[in-house]
């Protein structure tokens, strides 16, 4: 089933054009990897999927995106609920300077969400989901900042999953973390495609290759081939892509 | 000594002389806090601090300019933050950089630098006669206010602008609204920022002698309505020793005055660091 459907997608930084009439369809509870070299474009494409480059002055996009159907870029859409549905984890663990609890807890309040015992659960379903709930469970009062990179990861991630969303889109998360730490934020990614729509963004060739069940390749802000990562990575259709992923880019 | 000298010798120099500059610095300030304290601490006594002047401040104590101090300053900080706050958020987080901004930024920057007389001789102006509030806690607090509101907008911008933009994208992200994420996230960050700049006009409020004496008047009764002109520490420490009317009772104020800027940076330092700790 397609979660995510992009068609014509093109932005402009002021007269720079990032990216160029992209066109692609995400599958639903899949993970779909986007590659290619530093500039590309594949942060700017991340964040057309929730509107963050609405918040950037001079960035315009043009197209559609489709999200279960619905215009994402339509006038009447709520934006607060479409962030809520379509979750970020960025490139730098980046949990405010409170408590875990609070890190946790700060997406229902935006919400205004604020029974105790709905607080409650989620707290424990987001930790426990990124798997930080035994190390953490009687610490919740002490400082985010006071935990290991992986952790705060974890635990962004976590923050992004207490509200409930239904897509999450992963920027570089691993790019901050030590092999090992990746190993297990992978394994923890083939967890939540259970449940969640994932696109990751990566640097990391093998990591798209171990993860991800469709890889897009974007150069110079077109998206040059997406497909099964299996194919991409055995046959790509493109001598492009082959170029890259041989490692003959450049 | 052979020329050119040795970098590691350079060094040494370097380091020998930057050394006496900062012993001189810490010397010439202490030198003038134990002078003011050598002449002032004896007259302090707690009859000093808690009776009103009498004999236009010859005799009693400093009691009412204390109130007056205290009142002018509490009133002009309670005008002049909210509104220096508010101005820096809409600068730098409601507002997109450009000329406008940079109009009001170079406006503020400007006023930073008016001599605080002009700025007395301005409520003078507006406050006592046009709007006829006469000498009084009310004009010169508003005087206060305005010229303390350009440090309280520049701090406090730079305090907002420091906060990383990843709390900000993150909280946007979750589908916080422009003002959760101000209110939430960047005025928690930006707060010690924001109290320095506080602070900072506290100190100044406190030691301001010209643009009060004009606006506020040199009243010696304890005030009792906005509309009372009161007279402040610095002013009476600034009559007594101009006016020759008792220079010992001249020190004791300025003892006061002293003490009093040490003890709120002090007590700022502390209330931060708890802050700090708190929340990061
Ligand atoms: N706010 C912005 N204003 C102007 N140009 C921008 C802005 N953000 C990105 N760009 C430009 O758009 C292009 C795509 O940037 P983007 O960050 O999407 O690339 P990326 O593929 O994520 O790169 P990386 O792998 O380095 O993260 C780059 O050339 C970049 O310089
Ligand atoms: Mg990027």
């Amino acid at each position: 089933m397609i979660s995510i459907e992009v068609k014509n997608l093109s932005v402009f930084y002021g007269s720079f054009q990032a990216l160029k009439n992209i066109n692609i369809k995400i599958e639903r509870q899949k993970i779909s990897a986007l590659i290619g070299p530093s500039g590309c474009g594949k942060t700017t494409f991340l964040r057309c999927l929730n509107r963050m480059n609405d918040l950037i002055d001079e960035a315009r996009v043009v197209g559609e995106v489709f999200i279960d159907g619905l215009n994402i870029y339509e006038e009447k859409v709520d934006l607060l609920e479409l962030r809520r549905r379509v979750g970020m984890v960025f490139q730098r663990p980046n949990p405010f300077p409170l408590s875990i609890e609070d890190n946790i807890l700060y997406g229902l309040k935006v919400h205004r969400i604020n029974d105790p015992k709905i607080m409650e659960e989620r707290l424990i379903k987001s930790l426990e989901a990124v798997q930080l709930w035994p190390q953490l469970k009687n610490q919740l009062r002490k400082n985010a900042l006071t935990l290991s990179l992986e952790q705060q990861q974890r635990l962004c991630l976590a923050r992004a999953l207490a509200v409930e969303p239904e897509i999450l889109l992963m920027d570089e998360p691993c790019s901050a973390l030590d092999p090992i730490a990746t190993a297990r934020i992978e394994e923890l990614m083939f967890e939540l495609k259970k449940k969640y729509t994932i696109v990751i963004v990566t640097h990391n060739m093998q990591q798209a290759a171990r993860v991800s069940d469709f890889t897009g390749y974007f150069l110079l802000g077109e998206l040059i081939e997406f497909g099964e990562t299996h194919q991409i990575f055995t046959a790509p259709a493109d001598k492009r892509t082959e170029d890259y992923i041989t490692g003959r880019y450049g | 000594m052979r020329w050119p000298l040795t970098p590691r010798q350079e060094q040494a120099i370097v380091r020998l002389l930057l050394l006496f500059l900062t012993a001189l610095s810490i010397f010439i300030l202490a030198f003038i806090i134990f002078f003011i304290l050598r002449h002032g601490l004896p007259v302090l006594s707690w009859e000093f601090l808690v009776r009103n002047p009498r004999e236009m401040g010859k005799e009693g104590g400093i009691f009412s300019t204390i109130i007056g101090t205290i009142v002018l300053i509490i009133l002009a900080l309670t005008l002049a933050t909210p509104l220096g706050v508010g101005t820096a958020i809409f600068l730098t987080e409601y507002t997109p950089e450009g000329r406008l901004t940079r109009i009001i930024r170079f406006g503020s920057e400007c006023l930073a630098g008016i001599p605080s007389i002009i700025f007395g001789l301005f409520g003078f102006i507006l406050f006592v006669t046009k709007l006829k509030f006469g000498w009084s806690i009310l004009s010169g607090s508003l005087t206060l206010a305005f010229m303390i509101l350009p440090t309280i907008i520049r701090t406090s911008e730079e305090a907002i602008k420091f906060v990383p933009q990843a709390y900000r994208e993150v909280s946007f992200s979750l589908g916080g609204t422009k003002w959760q994420t101000v209110s939430r996230v960047v005025l928690p960050s930006a707060l010690p920022g924001i109290a320095t700049g506080v602070i900072l006009s506290i100190g100044r409020s406190i030691g301001e002698t010209a643009a009060v004496i004009f606006t506020a008047g040199s009243a010696l009764r304890i005030p009792d309505s906005l509309f009372s002109s009161t007279r402040t520490m610095s002013v009476h420490f600034y009559i007594l020793a101009r006016e020759g009317i008792s220079l010992s009772k001249a020190y004791g104020t300025a003892a006061v005055l002293l003490i009093s800027i040490l003890s709120v940076n002090i007590f700022t330092y502390y209330l931060m660091n708890r802050f700090l700790r708190k929340y990061s």
